[in-house]
This record gives structure tokens, sequence and C-alpha cells, in this order.
């Protein structure tokens, strides 16, 4: 008898279900798309982005969007000078926190730059957008700093 | 309403690759270590287990199971677990005991961390839609929250460094410890950053290993005529999952939870704080007005060795035996969870009246 073939079978370890992602989260993933960033007044008037669901000091559910700049100001960054497999860059980046014109709370994003000293904690940034938009927080690829 | 106390703690060593062994093999020891201490043969002998343990670390589902299947769960035991640092599975065995379902409780959490990506694994435990797909990682968000604190003057590079030859300074102390050395804050500051503002230095080691308590009431420790010192507050706040609306440069859960379990009605001989990055004791010791007369992380804390499940309930560990010994007669032990100590628990200890 001749030696059989060992059996193979391809296996993707994931989820096979989508998620809905709701009013508001869903609200903010589907302007994304469009190229257009949105966020949520909180209770004390605060523009949030991007948009919670409720507020986490009264616990008020949020529904009262805010159309945002897509240029902001760096609150804080981390220079990552060795990216990871997963990360977004494959070159030396900053994680940042962001506040974009209008908003008020900062949110978390990537910025590519050539080097640390580029980065500086109150400078310009503007949003790069992907190549093809689907409703992901990634369809903002990264920032860019802004030239003065 | 009974009075809990703890009366038995161990712990492994905190090793950076714990090798071939898997988690059952790196839990049964320490379990078999504090029976021994406690003078119990197996978990028949207390009335309720639970255990803190991290699927995401191992890479399965259910793998505890595979922890109470070699603990015996033969004849049932009353047994239950907490996905998080087994600092949280201490909660849960003070609540059933406090409602009367039990009398005593073992404790355990494991972790080996080493063959997964640690801070990218960790990663996924953040917001699903709006910080787990890029794949921030949890030394990147610390060192956002180190910035701040550096931009807004409340910390400078060379308090962190201190931190950090602090810690290496009290490891040398603690046998279970992995980073230990007489270095100086220099010495530190001499290393260049690797995620800066963040040195290496500054971030917490990736450790194997586990450790176990038994807790029971005051009674039982009394009939069990074995020392003990007494639990007498505990609580645990989280905050907002989004870190845009943290003040990330204080810790207010932290405080929140200490007025709650009772920090402010007695001194504090000692603190162990879950700091898994050096600006963040700092944060810590300031959220809770602690001056010099506390001993802060003795052991070293988490910047000597970070058992992912098991470091929480280490650092209560970690304050039982220094009152147990007779160093110190009241305790805070802290546990932190999620980014940047977006969760946090306060328990206090207090030494037992001679039995």
């Amino acid at each position: 008898m001749s030696q059989p073939d060992i059996l193979n079978q391809a296996f993707e370890l994931g989820f096979t279900y989508t998620r809905s992602t709701g009013p508001v989260v869903g609200r903010f993933l589907t302007e994304l798309k469009k190229r257009n960033i949105v966020g949520i007044k909180a209770s004390d008037g605060r523009v949030v982005v991007p948009p919670m669901e409720y507020d986490p000091d009264t616990a008020e559910a949020l529904s009262d969007f805010v159309a945002v700049g897509q240029e902001g100001e760096v609150v804080s960054f981390a220079w990552v000078k060795h990216p990871r497999e997963a990360h977004p860059m494959d070159k030396p980046f900053a994680w940042a926190l962001i506040k974009l014109d209008g908003a008020d709370v900062p949110m978390v994003h990537c910025i590519a730059a050539k080097q640390e000293s580029d980065v500086s904690t109150g400078a310009r940034v503007k949003a790069v957008w992907a190549d093809d938009t689907i409703g992901f927080i990634t369809d903002i690829r990264c920032f860019e700093l802004v030239k003065e | 309403m009974k009075e809990i106390a703890i009366v038995g703690y161990q712990q492994s060593d905190c090793v950076s690759d714990a090798g071939a062994l898997n988690e059952v093999e790196l839990i049964i020891p320490v379990l078999e270590r504090v029976f021994e201490q406690v003078g119990i043969s197996n978990a028949q002998d207390v009335d309720f287990v639970c255990s803190g343990s991290c699927d995401y670390l191992q890479g399965a589902a259910f793998a505890f199971v595979l922890g109470v299947d070699a603990l015996g769960a033969v004849p049932p035991i009353k047994e239950s677990h907490v996905e998080m640092d087994a600092a949280w599975a201490f909660y849960e065995s003070i609540l059933k005991i406090r409602m009367g379902h039990a009398d005593s409780a073992l404790i355990y959490g494991f972790g080996k961390s080493s063959p997964g990506e640690l801070p990218i694994v960790l990663s996924q435990q953040l917001d699903p839609y709006y910080l787990a797909p890029q794949w921030v990682d949890t030394i990147s968000l610390a060192a956002l929250q180190a910035r701040l604190m550096l931009d807004q003057g409340k910390i400078t590079e060379r308090d962190m460094a201190e931190v950090v030859a602090r810690s290496r300074r009290n490891a040398l102390n603690n046998p279970h410890a992995q980073l230990k050395g007489d270095v100086t804050a220099d010495e530190v500051l001499a290393e260049e950053t690797y995620l800066s503002p963040l040195r290496k230095a500054d971030i917490c080691p990736v450790s194997d290993g586990a450790s176990a308590a038994v807790i029971c009431t005051v009674e039982k420790a009394q009939e069990w005529g074995l020392p003990y010192a007494v639990i007498t507050g505990i609580d645990h706040i989280i905050e907002s999952h989004n870190p845009g609306m943290r003040d990330l440069t204080d810790s207010v859960s932290t405080r929140k939870a200490a007025e709650n379990a009772g920090m402010g009605e007695g001194k504090v001989d000692v603190a162990e704080f879950y700091a898994p990055f050096s600006h963040q004791e700092i944060i810590l010791t300031r959220a809770l007005g602690l001056g010099d007369d506390t001993s802060i992380n003795p052991s070293g804390g988490v910047l000597a060795g970070n058992l992912m499940m098991a470091s929480g309930l280490s650092r209560i560990g970690e304050v039982f035996n220094r009152i147990v010994r007779g160093e110190a007669d009241r305790g805070l032990a802290h546990t932190t969870s999620g980014p940047c100590l977006q969760h946090n628990l306060v328990a206090i200890l207090e030494k037992g009246e001679a039995a």
C-alpha cells in the first residue's frame, strides 16, 4: 500500500458572525466611510470624538452629533522606535492623543513622521484617509504633521 | 458580620520564560505549598475555590478548566473563576464568605505570558471599535500617560528613574523577583528610550508564574491556630474605557476605592501597588496622599516581576507576609487592570488579635 497523502484543511480562527454597531458607533463609522469625522455632545456639553453611547459620568444616553474638523492638535504622543508586526506602520511612528478642531476630548490614533524630533505636544496634525474606506476606525490611515 | 482573615499565601518565582512547563504545572506546586502552610490536604478542605486567569494568554477558550481538573474537583467543589487578576477572585471569595455561603476559600491566579506578545495581546482588551482594531499596545498607552505627566511638570524623568532604582534595590530582598540589583537613577537615565518617553527599565517585565492564598473567617483562623491578617476593607472601581475622557495624570478610582475601604481610619505602614510602569507608582502614591511614613512596594512591586492574573493577589500576599512577620500593623494592597490604571482595587489589611 502506498503512503497516503497527509490530509490538509485550511482553518481560520475567527468569529463567523457580523455585529451591528448601533446608532452611535455605527453613525461614526458610516461617516468615516464618507470621509467625515463626527463627535457627540456629552452631558456637560463637551464634544467627544469618537462618539460614546453613554456619558461616563451621568450614564445619560447621548445622541447630539457634531461634525468636527479633520485637523487637530497633539495632546500627548509616544514614539514607537520598534514597531510591532500588528502595528499600523512598519517604520518608527507615534501613537498620539489628538484633539480635533471642534472636539473637547482627545482621541487615540497614530501619526506618521520621519523622526521623533518632528513630533511635539501641541503640534498640528491632519487626518490621512485610507485608499478604500470601509467604515472602520482604520479608515483614517494615520495623521500627519501639518506643514506651517 | 463575620470578620475575614488571610491565613496563607504562596507564590512561584517570577521567571521570564517557564519553558516547557504549562500553566497547570506552574500552579500546582504553589497550591501544594499553600495547603502545607495552612495545614489542609486539598481543595476539599475549603468551602469555596476561586481562580483568576486569562484565556487570551493561553490562546484557548476555557483554559482555566485544566487548572480546576488538576486541583481535583471530584467530589464536587464550589468553584468560580474570574477572567481577571486573582485579586478579583479574592474579592469574589470575600463576598461569598460575607454572604454566609462559605467560611473558607482558596484563591489562585496564574499566567504564562511568555509565549505570546503580551503588549499586543492586551490591546485586545480595549474598546473593540475604536482602539482594539488599531492594535495600540499597553506600553504605548502608558507612554502617552507618562508624557502627559512630564509635559505638565508633575514628574521628571529622574523621578521615574528613582522609582525603578528603588524597585531594583527592594527586590534584592524578594526571592521571587525577576529583576533586582543595586541600580542608581543615573544608571537608569543613561539608558536610551525604548518607547519614548519610556525606557525599558520603566516597564514591568513579562513573567510566568502563579500565586495562591487561603482566606477564612477569623473564628476559623483561630480554630486552625494560624497567624493571620484581617481584611478590614476592600473595594474596586472602574473608570471609562475611553482614555480621552479620563484624567490620566491622577487615579480617581484608586482614591475612591481606598476611601471606601477605610484607608483613612488608621496609619498605613506598608503599601503594595500594582504599578506596571514607573510613573504609575507616583500617580498612585499621590492619589492616596501617602508620605514618608509608608513603605511603598518593599517587595519591588511588579517592576521586579509581573505575573499577569496573579501579581494583584501577590500585592495582597506581600502585605499579609509583612503583617504576620510583625514588620507592619496595617497595610494597603492595590491591584490594577486595563490600560493606564483604568480599573483599581484596594484592600486594607490589619494585624489580627492574638488567638
